[in-house]
């Protein structure tokens, strides 16, 4: 008889919360499958990044964009909301709701400074004449790393949403299960910001050296 | 393309309506241009369809053969007689033959396509190569001849016995190159430029065409080949820059305007429109592909 | 106000195809809304169709959604015929043609062969492992209206504001804006991300149903051919859409947002496109084929009285190709420049995918070899891919020798071949696959004398069609060509192809009456088990009830039906009234109508900058999430009491 298949439905009682049900646990299951299409779409922009970051056409070239600045604060904001993240997480399953809670909001106070930071990068880049219209180089910069902070705004609507079910509900097998894969997703896009740090910003940086 | 060999083309014509599906890949007439090579190039790529066309027909007549035994032998009957072995589902032997035949078959293909991929990559030695920059346009072929400083539209002119040099790009969308008598084709591509040789064995007119759909026009992306004499191809050389007249850079942004046009002799081109760069790297030498 | 009429009317829309189209497309609409108001069917529709999420209604309106899309791309596929059946031809005009091949094979693909598999995949897949759902019934409705309504919004094209026109593979910088400013193009990308959504939700969710909702005892290895088949697409799927969604969206946003990824000039990388969209375009491939293999081998042991040959060596062979299928993408463009070593690496892994491909075709042979062979429709239809598809094989073979390449590449010698390869593979396996489960959708049976009939015309109209087309390749003829002068001995072998075609044409039309024939006159099917089948889903009354299996079934053994009836243990379909136990079942929700129509809206104000209808679009599909993530009261308990009433009125209940 296999082991990956519980058929009959039953609650297993020595598992962490979210993984109790039957009904949930698939469903952790299935967005583990959903992060591999987003990693794949993450690697076919980094695909394209990576063939067109010298087609500079007549545009900016990173040298004159770059700064270390906002690239540290981002940094710095994305990867402690990683963290928050997993404090939450510790904290549903001591089913300390309070604790949840507090360190859910922070994790989505973080990833707010983080879009914002990012949006006055972007805005202080086409201030300067750089839109993704110049050139192949912009156009696949802006787009990579666009999606990335799409998908952090997407993950702050998605936790305010898990806030107010949260409040509502409390830590039940279906909300658990909701705040642990919105946490894979948090963390997913924490190491997806790792690979743009290196390979978009410091490898344009430093000329291409590190890649 | 004039058509030639017409009482026995336009025999055959009638013939191949008759006769199509046995035709197969025998191809008798002089229409199925690609198994009537005129060229090194050309030659090599058919010998290497006839290779591969005769290991196919290896493994799939004999399934084929086998395939219609079995349906005829275990069909069901009304009184359901014959052999019957309703749980036999493995044979070691049968098995590993399954597996060690087909590869042993890819690889008689295998080899030789990879010699001849590389060697076709190749400009044969010791042959100076007439260049000629091509460029795919809307809808229409631009030829350049660096060597001659001399440029048509939609035909071109080469030496017989001598390899001929193709650099293609596009200043629009992707179109193919391909004369089917000479060899295989080549994209043309905005931003890019792609080195593609051919050789004409002796004088003829060759079709050459486009095989990738871009636009309307499309259709009328079709150049002649004429490979002549080294002599005659000086003297037209010669021809062109003493009658033609020369083209201007409003010239040629007035061929690029969308349209056809037919053939068309210019004894001058103006500099720099055909890449010397691609995505901020610069064309090292006059050619892209590797000399001997 | 007459602005807009003509830009969603332009002059290209108002030709006499269209105008047939459009009339007919009124009249269909008022004649459905009349019957449907006439017989008071409306809330029967919405509450048992479009709100649906039972994994057997989604599976036969993709059947519906799919036989439709076959009909539109079978037109457009007779209309290019016509069009090349004479040299020097006016039928149709260069911009017609070139809209009308656009839609054929972006319907073929996308909206024709993707669905009718996936309407195999959720009438069959819960059935054969003895699960009573799929994992995510709901998101299973999402992806189906995804489906439908992009389908729909590339449908509707051709009669508002233009068709696409650069080819299914819509090469830019021929689909820039400064090609191609029309607005067919936006239609096509936003049509196939809205559908392509739908369909990676549909990979995702088969993998999960499969890996874990199999009725215990049902190992891995012990998993009908099928199922296994749909396990490997579904990661297919995951793998390949990304590349084809990043392709598509950075061509549109070029063309609407004025970025530069594939533009001539501003530094722009038309062969990026060309990779990315292969990337996905290879796998996708196996995605259409190998589905159709695994119906294969269903249908052969079946109707040959047999097991299936060889199971661990088939399991290994769809595993190989289906991991090979992702290292072959570049043959799609040797004649791109990428260099000899390059080209022969993925010329020799193109070869590779040809042995065990060859190896599940020998299986299948050895499968009958033994056996009783029943030359039922199903069995027909599988009977003559063998020998069709070693053809697409072989001449895969001679396309993938790179040099050969070079003179085939884009010519009708690779048309004849992919449709061969297509045609012979996934059609042939889904009309099998239609013939094999109809009974198990429907409960009647199609006619088989009508069926063979269908079927012999479709397969001689098959060989017509594109025996000669390898010939034109031969003779220089290359793809996409709206017309040809003569004198170059084309002439005969496009009439005799045209001819084949409207055979092929004929062979569809017998289908549709053999459906509505059966529809009334049809078998009815009272067993459960007309075929003598071996899977799980023959085990169940036809059709299925809405619980599947009233007893989760255990399995001991592969053919786990075949096995239960030869043990005599075939008396466990007979249910134990006590054994039954409430059922989880999903509820119904309007949800994944609802997104889809937003869906629609969305992608409808794109496609012609309407930004406001756009955004009114996003905001429902923004409602939908919302409403689906608060949304707790998603499934009920069916009462036990249900259940044996229902099985006690097909005769199935013990006491």
């Amino acid at each position: 008889m296999s082991q990956a298949v519980r058929r009959y439905e039953e609650t297993e009682q020595h598992l962490p919360i979210e993984f109790a049900d039957y009904h949930e646990s698939v469903k952790i299951t299935g967005f583990w499958f959903f992060l591999a299409t987003d990693l794949l779409l993450f690697a076919s922009l980094f695909g394209t990044f990576a063939v067109m970051r010298f087609d500079f056409a007549q545009g900016a070239t990173p040298a004159q964009l770059f700064h270390y600045g906002p690239l540290i604060l981002e940094t710095l904001l994305l990867l402690t909301s990683s963290f928050t993240c997993g404090l939450a997480i510790y904290q549903m399953r001591r089913n300390n709701q309070k604790g949840m809670l507090m360190w859910l909001i922070v994790t989505i106070l973080l990833g707010m400074g983080f879009v914002g930071t990012e949006v006055h990068e972007f805005v202080s880049y086409v201030g300067m004449g750089a839109t993704w219209h110049k050139s192949g180089f912009l156009s696949a910069f802006f787009t990579l790393v666009g999606t990335h902070g799409a998908h952090v705004t997407v993950g702050i609507l998605w936790a305010l949403t898990l806030v107010v079910q949260l409040v509502q509900r409390g830590i039940t097998p279906r909300t658990s299960r909701k705040l642990f894969t919105f946490a894979l997703y948090w963390h997913f896009l924490d190491i997806v910001w790792v690979f743009i740090f290196s390979f978009v910003y410091l490898s344009s940086m430093t000329g291409g050296r590190i890649a | 393309m004039p058509k030639r060999h017409s009482p026995r083309g336009r025999h055959r014509y009638w013939l191949t309506l008759a006769i199509a599906l046995g035709l197969t890949v025998s191809g008798c007439g002089q229409q199925y241009v690609v198994l009537h090579p005129k060229g090194p190039v050309a030659t090599s790529e058919l010998n290497l369809l006839i290779l591969a066309s005769v290991a196919m027909a290896l493994v799939i007549i004999p399934v084929w053969m086998l395939f219609a035994y079995t349906l005829v032998r275990f069909r069901d009957n009304p009184r359901h007689e014959g052999v019957f072995v309703p749980k036999w589902q493995s044979s070691r032997l049968l098995e590993i033959l399954l597996f060690v035949v087909p590869l042993i078959i890819v690889a008689v293909i295998a080899v030789p396509t990879v010699q001849k991929t590389y060697a076709l990559d190749r400009l044969p030695p010791k042959k100076d190569p007439v260049v000629i920059n091509v460029t795919s346009l809307d809808w229409k072929w631009l030829f350049q001849y660096p060597g001659q400083h001399i440029a048509t539209v939609n035909y071109i002119e080469i030496p017989a016995g001598k390899p001929v040099l193709f650099e293609l790009t596009a200043d629009s969308p992707m179109n193919t190159f391909w004369i089917p008598q000479l060899g295989g084709m080549e994209y043309t591509m905005p931003g890019e430029v792609l080195p593609l040789w051919l050789e004409a064995n002796k004088p003829g007119v060759y079709m050459g065409r486009s095989g990738q759909f871009s636009g309307t026009g499309f259709v009328h992306m079709v150049f002649s080949v004429k490979a002549v004499s080294s002599a005659a191809f000086n003297s037209w050389v010669q021809q062109v820059k003493t009658t033609a007249p020369g083209m201007s850079l409003a010239t040629y942004h007035s061929i690029v305007k969308i349209g056809t046009m037919g053939h068309e002799s210019f004894s001058s081109y103006p500099a720099g429109i055909f890449p010397t760069t691609t995505h901020g790297f610069t064309l090292t030498g006059s050619s892209p592909m590797k000399m001997p | 106000m007459s602005h807009i009429i003509a830009e969603l009317f332009p002059p290209s829309t108002l030709r006499l195809f269209e105008l047939i189209a459009d009339v007919l497309i009124v009249l269909t609409t008022v004649s459905i809304v009349g019957v449907l108001t006439y017989t008071k069917k409306w809330v029967w529709l919405w509450r048992e169709w479009l709100t649906s999420v039972d994994h057997k209604r989604i599976g036969i309106m993709y059947l519906i959604a799919a036989l439709v899309m076959l009909f539109r791309g079978g037109v457009d596929a007779l209309l290019l015929r016509t069009q090349l059946a004479f040299p020097n031809n006016h039928f149709l005009g260069p911009e017609h043609y070139d809209e009308i091949f656009t839609t054929h094979g972006t319907i073929m693909i996308f909206f024709m062969a993707m669905p009718f598999l996936f309407a195999l995949f959720n009438v069959a897949v819960p059935l054969m492992i003895g699960a009573r759902d799929v994992a995510f019934p709901r998101l299973n409705a999402v992806s189906f209206w995804l489906f439908a309504f992009g389908a729909l919004l590339l449908n509707i094209s051709f009669v508002i504001g233009g068709s696409p026109n650069a080819g299914w593979t819509a090469y830019p910088p021929l689909t820039e804006l400064r090609f191609n400013p029309s607005v067919g193009e936006n239609y096509y990308f936003l049509s196939l991300l809205i559908a392509g959504i739908g369909t990676t939700i549909t990979g995702i969710n088969f993998m999960v149903t499969i890996l874990r909702m199999r009725a215990p005892g049902m190992t891995l290895m012990k998993m009908p051919m099928f199922v296994w088949t749909v396990l490997v697409t579904g990661a297919l799927i995951i793998f390949a859409f990304p590349p084809l969604t990043v392709s598509l969206a950075l061509t549109l946003f070029d063309r609407l947002f004025g970025s530069s990824f594939f533009t001539l000039g501003h530094g722009g990388m038309p062969m990026m496109f060309v990779n990315l969209f292969w990337l996905f375009g290879h796998p996708e491939v196996y995605i259409v084929v190998l589905p159709a293999f695994g119906i294969f081998s269903e249908v052969v042991p079946v109707f040959s009285d047999k097991k299936l040959y060889g199971y661990p060596i088939m399991v290994a062979s769809v595993l190989a190709i289906t991991v090979l299928s992702y290292g072959v993408w570049v043959h799609h463009f040797f004649t791109m420049g990428a260099g000899p070593g390059v080209n022969a690496f993925f010329g020799v892994s193109t070869m590779l995918i040809a042995i065990p491909t060859g190896v599940k075709i020998f299986n299948w042979v050895l499968t009958m070899w033994g056996g009783r062979i029943r030359f039922t429709v199903a069995m027909l239809w599988q009977l003559a891919f063998i020998p069709a598809f070693l053809i697409a094989g072989a001449t895969g073979v001679l396309l993938a020798t790179v040099p050969v390449d070079y003179q085939m590449h884009n010519s009708y010698f690779l048309i004849a071949h992919f449709h061969f390869a297509l045609i012979g593979g996934t059609v042939f396996g889904v009309l099998s696959g239609m013939y094999y489960w109809w009974p198990k959708m429907f409960g009647y049976m199609l006619n088989e004398r009508q069926g063979k009939v269908a079927f012999w015309l479709f397969f001689i109209g098959f060989l017509v069609t594109f025996v000669p087309q390898y010939m034109l390749g031969l003779e220089g003829m290359t793809r996409r060509m709206y017309t040809y002068p003569p004198g170059l001995g084309w002439s005969s072998l496009n009439l005799v192809s045209t001819i084949g075609a409207f055979t092929q044409g004929a062979g569809f039309l017998v289908i549709v009456y053999n459906v509505l024939w059966s529809m009334r006159y049809g078998e009815r099917d009272l067993t459960g088990d007309p075929w003598n089948g071996r899977t799980l889903e023959w085990s169940i009354p036809s059709p299925a009830p809405e619980y599947n299996f009233a007893i989760v079934p255990v399995v001991h053994d592969r053919d786990a039906w075949w096995d239960m009836k030869q043990s005599g243990k075939s008396e466990a379909f007979k249910v134990k009234s006590s054994a039954i136990r409430p059922v989880h079942m999903p509820k119904r929700s309007a949800m994944p109508f609802l997104l889809g129509l937003s869906f629609f809206v969305v992608g409808f104000g794109m496609t012609f900058s309407w930004w406001v209808i756009a955004i009114i679009g996003g905001l429902g599909v923004l409602a939908s999430l919302l409403y689906g993530a608060f949304d707790y009261d998603d499934f009920e308990e069916l009462d036990p009491e249900v259940i044996r009433r229902t099985e006690a009125g097909l005769g199935r209940l013990q006491a």
